[in-house]
């Protein structure tokens, strides 16, 4: 009964592979003999492992069963229209509009590939790489080969496993020591499906060397019917910073599971924050290694979540030496019959003294079949530390909606003035005013949306 | 303009209001006044059509329609204004989205063209600067991290960016300095005309020296029980409520 999934989620892999244009094993040879070793591992575990139910703690609320009913196959190598299906049109860069934030570098991905010609790669300075993942393993091997599963091990779970067996491309994203990027380096990727479904699992790899400061922007988006399964490798290095914002957008019938895998130095900040509106279920997980004295983590999530959308925040924090900080807050505007979901887990290892974490969970439901399941996990080995953890789910305040009624703003609008001001608040703990600027734009847009 | 025709009310099956007649016509200012708990903050919340009163008799009409039929946005765009004891705070919405998000809403309402961000921005300016409110206020989230002054001032700044037909003040001199009330009633003063008709409603007398009523009423158990002219109110700061039954010390 337990094992019930597991010849499903086999004769997705076989069908997948067999689909593939080569065996996945020759054309990663590319990446070397320890790449075609991973890449086998990663094939074995997802079939011991899976599409996970909710029988898996760590997808207690999320389950991705009917992914493994859905016949997925590859995305076909070729021009756009090909197979009767055109891609979305590429939207403008999300900081595009945003003075003095014109990207440094623009990739451009299709269907998980990076499509050169909408794709535009700026003078970098000395030793700054921001490309195709593809394109560095033929041309560059060294430089990716040992990074690829440096941060994500595919006994992390089923969909590292999974993107580590089948990744053929993404983005690659290396930037020395010593480097201030102030223009952010733009990831677009698009998703092109018709009725058939796709599905692609693009590695992205961000690594920021010491003392370098990077600002990477993520849209996903796309038409159709697809599983976007996405693992991202991020190493930031002593004293540096990495702004990581990530905006998903997916279809509405899609798939979209981010794993992103982060490891901190000395000193090091890593914020992120992911602004969850499409797809049909979504996870987005970020499992991060506070490995260094000083280091910083900060993690944001605002999402919201409409119709029978499940969108799922799942973290996992891991205080491993003394002095490091974190930092969560999660906010999610949940309506109609849709849920949210937020797992947030933070470790303190035994001899990491003087950890300092926060975490805030947040949900505005928005009406009376809105759900949401939350579930913070501190489990903390060492005994002078800071840690606290809120979460709280309520409704629009009516004093509130009164307050704006009551100069004229019709009920509908206040709410979402309201909605759109309590996603704000998470969208305000970022430091990069060009970020909070653009980033609050779009969320105006959603609400706009019918 | 306003005409209140023996409105009975309740809050949780309990008798707020008990039978209150009374017309406001255009331009005029008038003042209720009455001790606590006589009913006048739950005239203002049920003029501006708040939930959790329940009318159980009487009606409201203003400027020719069923005012009690509305939802509180279009009596706003109707020409009410209330302007809150508590004005609320709201965080995440800055000020100036709030004004402008209200003001175009009115003037959808009201068939009368948007205002573009250019256009806003100079209208808001001029009035702000009457009211001697910094730029500052505007950029800040809605009331989030105002004094007590600056709360009020911010009341009065979308009564006039409103310009409504009647505005209800209640009780907007609570919790205001001298120099906070003066502020506030020369920007009430400033709109005063025969367009616009207030009704200012308060404990006390200290107001009505800068907002000089027309008519002064006294609520009592949710009745009038006297209505005048504006040296009731001089009486009423002499004498307390006793006359009414109503001991102040107590």
């Amino acid at each position: 009964m337990d094992d019930a999934r597991t010849p499903t989620s086999s004769a997705w892999v076989d069908r997948f592979e067999a689909a593939l244009a080569e065996p996945v094993a020759s054309a990663a040879t590319v990446g070397g003999d320890r790449l075609a070793a991973l890449r086998r591992a990663g094939r074995t575990r997802f079939r011991d492992l899976g599409f996970p139910t909710r029988r898996v703690e760590a997808w207690k609320y999320t389950s991705l069963a009917e992914l493994a009913d859905t016949p997925h196959l590859p995305a076909p190598v070729g021009p756009d229209g090909d197979d009767g299906v055109s891609a979305p049109p590429v939207p403008p860069p999300v900081l595009g509009a945003i003075e003095g934030a014109a990207p440094a570098a623009r990739l451009v991905l299709v269907n998980g590939r990076v499509d050169a010609a909408l794709s535009s790669i700026g003078p970098l300075p000395d030793g700054v790489v921001a490309g195709s993942l593809a394109a560095a393993l033929r041309d560059t091997p060294a430089l990716v080969a040992d990074r690829l599963g440096a941060a994500a091990a595919i006994d992390d779970g089923a969909l590292i496993a999974l993107n580590t067996a089948f990744f053929d491309d993404g983005v690659v994203v290396i930037v020395p020591p010593g480097v201030e990027l102030a223009a952010p380096v733009e990831l677009t990727l698009i998703g092109r499906a018709g009725e058939a479904p796709l599905a692609w699992h693009p590695r992205l790899i961000l690594a920021v060397g010491a003392g370098s400061r990077v600002t990477v922007v993520e849209h996903h988006l796309g038409g159709g019917r697809y599983f976007s399964n996405l693992v991202t490798e991020v190493a930031v290095g002593a004293g540096a910073r990495l702004g990581h914002y990530r905006v998903q957008a997916e279809a509405a019938a899609a798939a979209h599971v981010s794993t992103i895998t982060a490891r901190l130095e000395r000193d090091a900040v890593y914020e992120t924050l992911t602004l969850s509106g499409g797809a049909r279920v979504a996870r987005n997980e970020v499992r991060a290694v506070v490995a260094g004295t000083g280091a910083e983590c900060r993690l944001y999530g605002a999402y919201l979540a409409r119709g029978r959308q499940i969108l799922d925040n799942t973290t996992v924090i891991d205080h491993a030496v003394p002095g490091t900080r974190s930092r969560q807050v999660f906010q999610g505007a949940i309506d109609d019959q849709a849920r949210g979901v937020f797992q947030g887990k933070v470790v303190v290892r035994p001899d990491a003294q003087k950890t300092d974490g926060y975490q805030l969970n947040r949900a505005l439901l928005l009406s009376e079949r809105a759900e949401i399941d939350s579930k913070p996990e501190l489990e903390i080995f060492a005994d002078d530390v800071k840690c606290s953890h809120g979460a709280t789910a309520g409704e629009i305040d009516d004093s509130q909606l009164f307050y704006l009624q009551s100069r004229g703003i019709g009920r509908d609008e206040a709410r979402g003035l309201l909605t759109r001001a309590f996603l704000g608040e998470v969208i305000a703990e970022i430091e990069d005013e060009r970020v909070r600027a653009a980033l609050g734009d779009l969320v105006g847009a959603w609400m706009d949306r019918p | 303009m306003l005409e209140i025709k023996t409105l009975h009310a309740s809050v949780d099956g309990k008798d707020i209001l008990a039978g209150v007649d009374l017309t406001i016509g255009a331009g005029e200012v008038h003042a209720i006044m009455g001790p606590n708990g006589s009913g006048k903050s739950t005239l203002a919340h049920i003029l501006a059509g708040r939930d959790g009163y329940e009318v159980t008799g009487g009606s409201v009409t203003f400027a020719g329609q069923d005012l009690l039929a509305l939802e509180p946005e279009e009596r706003a765009a109707a020409g009410l204004f209330l302007a809150f004891q508590y004005p609320v705070e709201i965080p995440g919405v800055s000020n100036s989205t709030f004004l402008k998000t209200a003001l175009n809403a009115v003037r959808r309402q009201r068939g009368e063209p948007e205002l573009d961000a250019m256009e806003f921005l100079k209208l808001i300016r001029a009035r702000t600067r009457r009211l001697e409110m910094s730029d500052d206020m505007l950029r800040r989230a809605v009331n989030v991290g105002f004094s007590g002054g600056e709360k009020k001032r911010n009341e009065v700044l979308q009564m006039a960016l409103l310009e409504p037909k009647l505005a209800v003040l209640d009780e907007t001199d609570s919790g205001l300095d001298i120099d906070a009330l003066k502020i506030v009633a020369d920007g009430v003063n400033a709109l005063r005309g025969p367009d616009h008709a207030f009704l200012v409603i308060t404990h006390y007398q200290r107001l009505l020296t800068h907002i000089v009523p027309d008519h002064v009423h006294v609520l009592v158990r949710g009745r009038i029980v006297r209505s005048g002219g504006k040296e009731l109110a001089d009486e009423l700061e002499r004498n307390g409520y006793a006359e009414f039954g109503y001991d102040e010390a107590a």
